[in-house]
């Protein structure tokens, strides 16, 4: 390996809060009509002014706090100026010198290694409208709705510390885990609620400076397209390396269909954003108890979870790591681990039910469950040679039944299988019964 | 009926009594303003229809609420809902709001009928009110003479006797300056006593959103129903609901300081007189005049000409002609400046040296005030260095028209509050005032102030010849 | 301090015919030339104000009120539009 990859991830999560990150509009859904969810404020009319949305600044602490992040004591938001038809004010109200997070860490697993991905800084800004683009009446033409813009973003980034497309995906998906876990958003790929933006280069083995150039790409929506695009940038820059060239240092797009990245040929030079602290809206200052306050309000996270159902139940790692994949999920493993300690039902054989049988919390009661795996272990337990003993005595305990069944009266199997779950007193598995009394009866 | 000497309690006084109605007082100064604002040009939009509808309605009602049956004009930079906002550019010629600013809200619930959109220098940027795509605004006590800026259509139409009061805003002297060019009483209140919410921003750090009147009881009377939180401006403060009851109470033994940098030389003989004149009359009042110091009043120039420039280059990027308005082409000369000016302070390599710099500076020139009301209960000093000049005069010569509004915009980087009021005219005839300055939420001084000094020179009285 | 009126006015989004830059160049100059000043005043040390109110922690619960502007009247301003949306000619560097 001649190169080395260096990655940094810049995501966007939206938040679910009830209400735009600055005006009270509801956050839009997919089915509002274009235009219909929008004020003055965040269609950014003559005279509007923002007012922060208080849920939405603490689930940003809490994320920065979940990745280990230091709280900012004194926090503010900056203007980000820059013009583009789908930013209504013509700059973004985001942060920049003090964000609400900074310098955490994340802990990933790589093919059975732990690894620690830092991250440089979590902070709060809001969205732009959306773009589509169409040909009417000839003319190409770009059109806007609105409904979007103002919605809570929290931004996330990365030190350049990713080196492929694997870990790439580990860590989003780990973080994916984090920020549902937090019930801050449903962090959907699909639904946008989740956006990211690989930065990615190389430099040679060895070389401790980061590389001279940084390129990004855009347009990703799944943790799958990450990992390709990571790669197919890892061929693209060795080759331009090998023959003595540096990639030029730009944006581009990740097209799906051609699994490439294309060159988005916009300006190379940077944007000059003008930072400068939003003068309407007054600092953010937290306490430390209020900190602290938030600190105990974030559930324990996936790591500490798949740890601890490891070591207090005695689970594989795969198995614990499935559980934990949906913090609901996890909660409804305990709860019925919790009523099995009464029904003396081993959480190793609620946990096997789970899995293989894949089973919803919305659809069988925590009770129920426990219910089933008690049958299905004494079902287990049923042992053939003493089952083909209960069917006999039950045959000729019932003479008249089975020459019933044998005259053709089928009806009359329905009643050998009663006899014979009243002789073996306890739950099994019918069909397996039914399969033992017609083989009897042959 | 000389609706001139109309002051706000006495219009209520009279609907009280059924002296005349709601529709014949509308009319009146409609017909006032047909006559004479041909000339003045102090409306952009004139709102007939709709006043002399919602005088019809009040008049089925009982004379009640603070400002009943009051007419007013509207700077236009206050968005009205339904009815043409410019911000005095053609950018915004056709613009109708879908919304109304919060100012306005209170006031028309508090049953004040506005007559119309007053005139302005485009986007508040100016300090003489020709820089309007509107045309000038002329002075009413003197065609010649500009009525002073950026409100200029405010100052004029309280001056001419249109409207008994009216809208404006004070980014650096805008309320200021043109009351004290035409014998008006202008309140510039504390930044963050009266919400910014639906009115276009200019520097949204310095932006107060203040108005006009005759007198000075009739400023206190305003501000009682604009002032206050709205849930829409984050920069307003809690605890501001007052009533201005000890108005009345005289200024026997107030300490009133002269800040000295704003009365050294560079002052015309004119305002210089006057002023002397003005601070001989607050010591009959009983007021301990003392001078004090403001040591960085000569940066105030400069530090607003960065800050104020760099906020409205953010603020005037809304101004795409994507969702409302013309493309950016229709900006005047002086918006393009400054939005120049402030793109340039603000960007890569120049933000230190330019904006952090000047909020340094800010944190000075606040504190200077700070310790100066630390000996004094209030400042007082002149409002601008000379009287009112022509037409043209400063016109081609941004850095010269800049630099008029050197008494004025440390009032506006510190935040404090400013009471313009009448105190006399030059040798040719035209008006020179004065202003009160205090700490922050003291404008029941101010006023109290303001009102005594009136009475006793009774200004007020005086009116324009159109 | 001359300024670069062709960079800035880019910056800016404003088009400026070639008599304003011109104008600008001058007009501007000059008034940077006096915003100098600043420069011999030492101010190591001094926090910057960027607040006058002193107010912190000015928020608002997360309670949607639906007081939106209907579609009618969020497009009614626009002298671009097309079907409920607005409309701008086609963006050169598009992602989708």
């Amino acid at each position: 390996m001649k190169y080395e990859t260096i990655v940094g991830l810049e995501i966007h999560v939206e938040l679910s809060t009830n209400s735009k990150m600055f005006c009270a509009c509801p956050v839009p859904t997919l089915e509002d009509a274009p235009n219909t969810r929008t004020c003055p404020i965040c269609l950014g009319l003559p005279g509007a002014l923002p007012y922060p949305n208080q849920n939405a600044i603490e689930d940003c602490i809490k994320i920065g706090l979940a990745l280990n992040c230091t709280p900012n004591a004194k926090s503010f938001f900056e203007r980000k100026n820059y013009f583009y038809p789908d930013l209504a004010k013509g700059f973004q109200t985001s942060q920049y010198l003090h964000p609400f997070g900074e310098k955490g860490y994340l802990d990933i697993e790589v093919n059975g290694v732990t690894k620690r991905i830092g991250i440089t800084r979590v902070h709060m800004e809001e969205d732009t409208g959306k773009l589509s683009h169409s040909n009417l009446n000839g003319e190409d033409v770009s059109l806007i709705d609105f409904n979007r813009s103002g919605v809570p973003l929290v931004e996330i980034v990365t030190e350049p510390d990713i080196r492929s497309g694997e870990e790439a995906k580990v860590f989003l998906t780990e973080l994916q885990k984090i920020i549902r876990y937090l019930g801050v958003s449903d962090a959907d790929m699909e639904k946008g609620h989740m956006r990211l933006e690989p930065n990615i280069s190389l430099r040679p083995v060895g070389q401790k400076k980061l590389a001279k150039y940084k390129v990004e790409v855009k347009n990703i929506n799944s943790f799958k397209f990450v990992d390709k695009a990571i790669q197919f940038e890892e061929k693209r820059h060795a080759e331009l390396l090998d023959t003595g060239k540096i990639p030029v240092q730009e944006t581009r797009g990740w097209n799906e269909f051609r699994n490439e990245t294309v060159s988005q040929r916009s300006k190379e030079e940077a944007h000059d954003y003008r930072y400068f602290p939003e003068p309407d809206i007054p600092p953010i200052k937290f306490t430390d108890e209020q900190v602290e306050t938030l600190k105990n309000q974030i559930p324990e996270l996936p790591i500490q979870k798949t740890a601890r159902f490891i070591s207090d139940y005695s689970l594989n790692s795969d198995a614990a790591e499935i559980l934990t994949r949906d913090k609901n999920l996890a909660d409804y493993f305990e709860e019925t681990v919790e009523l099995g300690k009464k029904e003396d039902v081993q959480p190793k054989d609620i946990a096997n039910e789970i899995i293989n049988k894949k089973i919803l919390p919305q659809n069988l009661s925590a009770q129920d469950l426990v219910t089933q795996v008690k049958a299905a272990k004494s079902i287990a337990t049923l042992d053939p040679e003493e089952l083909k003993m209960m069917i006999q005595e039950v045959l000729i305990e019932n003479p008249q039944p089975v020459a019933d069944y044998k005259a053709g009266k089928e009806t009359v199997l329905m009643f050998l299988i009663g006899q014979t779950m009243k002789k073996l007193a306890r739950k099994a598995d019918m069909n397996q019964v039914k399969n033992a009394i017609l083989e009897a009866l042959k | 009926m000389d609706i001139t000497a109309f002051t706000l309690s006495s219009l209520q006084k009279g609907y009280q009594t059924k002296q005349f109605s709601v529709t014949e007082i509308v009319s009146e100064y409609l017909k006032r303003i047909e006559s004479f604002d041909k000339k003045i040009n102090s409306f952009i939009t004139i709102d007939s229809e709709n006043a002399l509808k919602k005088a019809k309605d009040l008049d089925n009602k009982k004379a009640d609420g603070p400002l009943f049956g009051i007419p007013f004009g509207i700077k236009d930079m206050f968005l009205t809902k339904g009815v043409r906002t410019t911000a005095a550019s053609r950018l915004l010629e056709n613009y109708i709001p879908a919304y109304t600013s919060t100012a306005i809200t209170r006031i028309e619930a508090s049953g004040a009928i506005s007559l119309g959109k007053l005139n302005h220098d485009a986007w508040a940027h100016g300090s003489s009110g020709e820089n309007s795509d509107f045309g000038n605004t002329l002075n009413p006590w003197n065609n010649e003479y500009v009525p002073g800026g950026s409100s200029s259509g405010s100052a004029a139409a309280v001056a001419a006797g249109f409207v008994p009061f009216a809208t404006g805003t004070d980014t650096g002297g805008s309320i200021r300056l043109p009351a004290s060019f035409t014998n008006t009483v202008g309140l510039k209140p504390t930044y963050g006593r009266v919400s910014r919410y639906g009115v276009i921003a200019m520097a949204s750090s310095l932006d107060s959103i203040g108005h006009f009147t005759k007198n000075v009881e009739d400023s206190a009377r305003v501000l009682e129903i604009t002032q206050g939180i709205d849930g829409f401006d984050a920069t307003v403060s809690e605890k501001r609901h007052e009533t201005f009851d000890s108005l009345k109470n005289g200024i026997k033994g107030m300490k009133i300081g002269i800040p000295k940098e704003f009365v050294s030389d560079g002052l015309s003989s004119d305002v210089k007189s006057v002023f002397e004149e003005s601070i001989k009359t607050l010591e009959r009042l009983g007021a301990k005049i003392e001078e004090v110091s403001l040591p960085h009043t000569e940066y105030g120039i400069a530090t607003y000409y960065i800050i104020q420039p760099s906020e409205v280059s953010s603020n005037l990027a809304r101004y795409d002609g994507v969702r409302f308005g013309n493309d950016r082409s229709t900006f005047g000369k002086e918006a393009k400046r400054r939005i120049m000016l402030g793109t340039y302070t603000l960007s890569s390599g120049y933000y230190d040296a330019y904006y952090k710099k000047a909020m340094q500076i800010r944190t000075l020139v606040k504190d200077d005030f700070d310790k100066a009301f630390e000996s004094v209960d209030i400042l007082v000093s002149p409002v601008s260095p000379t009287p009112p000049w022509k037409f043209g005069e400063k016109a081609n010569n941004p850095l010269e028209m800049y630099l008029s509004d050197a008494l004025t915009v440390t009032i506006n980087l510190a935040g404090v509050p400013g009471l313009a009021l009448p105190a006399g005219f030059s040798t040719n005839s035209l008006p020179i005032g004065i202003q009160f300055i205090g700490p922050h939420f003291s404008e029941h001084t101010l006023f109290r102030t303001g009102y005594a000094f009136e009475q006793e020179t009774k200004m007020y009285e005086r009116n324009p010849n159109l | 301090m001359k300024i670069d009126v062709k960079k800035v006015a880019r910056l800016s989004n404003l088009t400026l015919s070639e008599n304003e830059k011109k104008e600008f160049e001058e007009q501007l100059s000059s008034v940077l030339g006096y915003i100098e000043k600043l420069n011999t005043l030492d101010t190591s040390g001094i926090e910057p104000t960027a607040q006058v109110t002193g107010l912190i922690n000015r928020t608002r619960e997360d309670e949607k009120t639906g007081d939106c502007l209907t579609q009618e009247e969020a497009l009614l301003s626009a002298i671009s539009k097309t079907k409920n949306l607005f409309k701008v000619p086609k963006l050169v560097d598009t992602t989708e």
